[in-house]
């Protein structure tokens, strides 16, 4: 067990830090310079102005028409992206690992604060688990893909949970915690997690040329 | 309430066209897969495969989509269950699919799916499924199983460069004709054919000479009325519809998008006005000249909507009366979500009519006519499904209590009587050039 977990809290650590890291520019970069390459007219249509303006208004929480008829879902959507963003980062411990590591360190949520982060990040998965399940439109279209990729997503806070209330063995829980946040985070640029890097883009290019183009609103 | 559309036909089938039956037959699955791969290699990008890649099947873009709304929200019409049952499943099985399912693309693409980009609107990262139905229908094309009655109409443009087999003394003899009965009620009105340096080429759609040449007629008032210096070109060119976009059909479109820019570009004008349609709009402005690769059409287009604007605010036409009944206004997808004229198309309905009943949702919101998408021109073997699909449409419509319904585009014109006739809602559809021409100063 303890050199299993020297594993995950050693070089796994840093494979997948490469990982994800490398991936993520490679992602992007393939992305970038295959566009530039097979669609180059798509570059000449982005638009500085209107594809700001586009991701501005998405990011708003209830700022486009579908955001408000959808009133509950966008609200913990937005909970859920938020709390999963944030709380790793800004989590005591783990900016306290990177401190003693690298001697770097930056502000920390409280804990109780976190922890709530914590709940709402798997009480929203919960939440989008059941739509997922809910007959129509979402499970017509939902695949084994979709779930697994919540399970990825989730498993991290779970476990982290678990781990920082000493429910279970504390040794067991964070050996998990570890190595569920290293699958996500590989995963980040290998399955659709990499709307993260993407759907800034899609949307800026949409968001152009709604706006230069049609002269038009597209939110 | 509305008669309910679905007493014709619940179940949902697959419609049997001869034309794309004909096709079928033609194809091996060697010859299947090859096209799809091909085409998605050759003639898509990163952005294809990030639209299907990313979409975290949150199912938001539902709600965009009329045939969901119509159909009791049936999950195989919202746009992401369109893309799972055509595109998708393409790309997943690496083109190894077969005649079934080929069927099912073709009627999902072509008749399930309008190109309204409303969905663009609904969905979190701005995923464009009319652009992944629109390479469906690429890939439908080339192999060789369009439905009949649209391929009628690309065949058309391929040889004769339009849309509707006009041959080319028919089109001077209706100008003529059109000059002529004109010329009873302004006696010095002209139909100016190829003047060269004028400052308009007018374009219409071929269905103008082919079934509603009045149209013409308004135009010529109009113009004539206003002072305009402007041409119609006496050789092909003329015809600014264009069926080829809608069929996948890129290469008919190019020598169509072309005909009709060298037109404008041999007369030297300096701007092409175009009639009241969306369909043509899109295809000059928005896909015919990226084909050709003109980032923007190279000669300025100029929709009706937008050139009435220009004439009444202007003060060149003046309105001698306002249309007294209560009317309501359809916003066309290509010309709104297309260009932006809702505001122009206000202007220019409010000055000319006294009573103006919005539509709601409307503007970019406003439901889609379930037709200029190509989808009308699939014909009448689709008729009642596309009547069943437009449900919502007819819903919107009754909603406002008017009689009189304005659209400035043919193709939702057209669609938009079907809706009125089939639902039994007892509504004139108009142009707004009928009304305009009907309420100003001669
Ligand atoms: S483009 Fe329009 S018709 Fe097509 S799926 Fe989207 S909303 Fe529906
Ligand atoms: S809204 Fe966008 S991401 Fe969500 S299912 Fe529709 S296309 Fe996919």
């Amino acid at each position: 067990m303890d050199s299993l977990f020297n594993f995950v809290y050693g070089p796994m650590l840093w494979v997948a830090f490469i990982v994800f890291i490398v991936g993520s520019i490679y992602k992007l970069g393939s992305f970038l310079i295959q566009t530039r390459s097979k669609e180059g007219q798509i570059l000449s249509y982005m638009s500085f102005k209107y594809g700001l303006r586009s991701l501005f208004v998405w990011i708003l929480p209830f700022a486009t028409v579908n955001m408000r008829k959808h009133a509950i879902f966008t609200f913990i959507t937005f909970l859920f992206h938020i709390s999963l963003l944030l709380s790793p980062i800004l989590l005591v411990s783990h900016v306290m690992l990177v401190d003693e590591s690298f001697n770097l360190s930056w502000w920390t949520l409280p804990d109780l604060v976190a922890d709530i982060m914590t709940i709402i990040v798997v009480a929203s998965g919960l939440f989008l688990l059941a739509r997922r399940l809910k007959p129509g439109i979402v499970k017509y279209v939902t695949t084994m893909v979709d779930y697994a990729v919540l399970l990825i997503v989730i498993l991290p806070f779970v476990t982290g949970f678990m781990a920082y209330h000493q429910i279970l063995p504390y040794k067991l829980m964070i050996f998990t915690h570890i190595l569920t946040g290293e699958i996500m985070l590989m995963a980040i640029p290998f399955t659709k997690l990499n709307h993260m890097l993407l759907g800034a883009f899609t949307r800026a290019y949409i968001g152009s040329e709604f706006g230069s183009v049609r002269h038009a609103r597209d939110w | 309430m509305l008669k309910d559309a679905v007493e014709t036909k619940t179940t949902y089938e697959i419609i049997k066209d001869s034309a794309v039956e004909a096709g079928l037959t033609q194809l091996t699955p060697e010859r299947i897969q090859t096209v799809i791969l091909e085409t998605l290699e050759s003639e898509t990008g990163p952005r294809l495969k990030a639209y299907v890649n990313m979409c975290v099947h949150c199912g938001l873009c539902s709600e965009a989509c009329s045939y969901y709304l119509s159909n009791n929200k049936e999950p195989r019409f919202a746009p992401v269950a369109k893309v799972k049952n055509t595109i998708g499943e393409m790309i997943r099985k690496k083109g190894r699919v077969d005649n079934d399912f080929l069927r099912q693309a073709v009627q999902i693409a072509y008749t399930e799916c309008n190109l309204c980009k409303r969905c663009v609107m609904y969905c979190p990262f701005g995923i464009d499924v009319a652009y992944l139905m629109s390479i469906v229908r690429r890939i439908c094309h080339k192999l060789g199983i369009t439905p009949q009655y649209i391929q009628d109409t690309a065949h058309s443009h391929a040889a004769t460069m339009n849309q509707m087999w006009v041959k080319e003394d028919q089109w001077i003899d209706t100008l003529q004709w059109q000059e002529g009965d004109a010329r009873e009620e302004i006696p010095d009105l002209r139909i100016p054919l190829d003047k060269n340096g004028a400052d308009i080429m007018y374009s219409v759609i071929a269905p103008e000479p082919k079934f509603q040449a009045s149209l013409i007629y308004q135009a010529a008032v109009i113009m004539n009325t206003a002072g305009v210096d402007w041409t119609m070109p006496s050789a092909p060119g003329w015809d600014n519809s264009d069926m080829a976009m809608y069929t996948g059909d890129s290469e008919i479109m190019g020598r169509v998008k072309r005909a009709h820019f060298e037109a404008a570009m041999r007369l030297k004008v300096n701007r092409i006005v175009m009639g009241e349609c969306g369909h043509a709009f899109r295809s000059v402005y928005d896909v015919g000249n990226r084909w050709l690769s003109y980032k923007m059409p190279p000669v300025p287009v100029i929709h009706a909507i937008d050139f009435y604007y220009e004439l009444i605010s202007t003060g060149k036409i003046k309105i001698r009366e306002k249309f007294k009944e209560p009317v309501t206004l359809h916003d066309p997808c290509n010309v709104i979500r297309g260009r932006g004229l809702m505001e122009k198309s206000r202007y220019v309905v409010n000055a000319i009519c006294e009573n103006l009943v919005e539509m709601t949702p409307n503007r970019e919101h406003n439901f889609c006519c379930g037709a200029g998408g190509g989808v009308i021109n699939c014909g009448p073997p689709y008729k009642t499904r596309r009547m069943i699909n437009n449900k919502r449409k007819a819903e919107q419509i009754k909603e406002t209590g008017t009689k009189v319904l304005i659209s400035p585009c043919h193709n939702c014109h057209s669609g938009l009587e079907d809706i009125c006739h089939h639902y039994e809602l007892g509504m004139d559809v108009k142009f707004i050039s009928d009304i305009l021409y009907e309420v100003m100063e001669k």
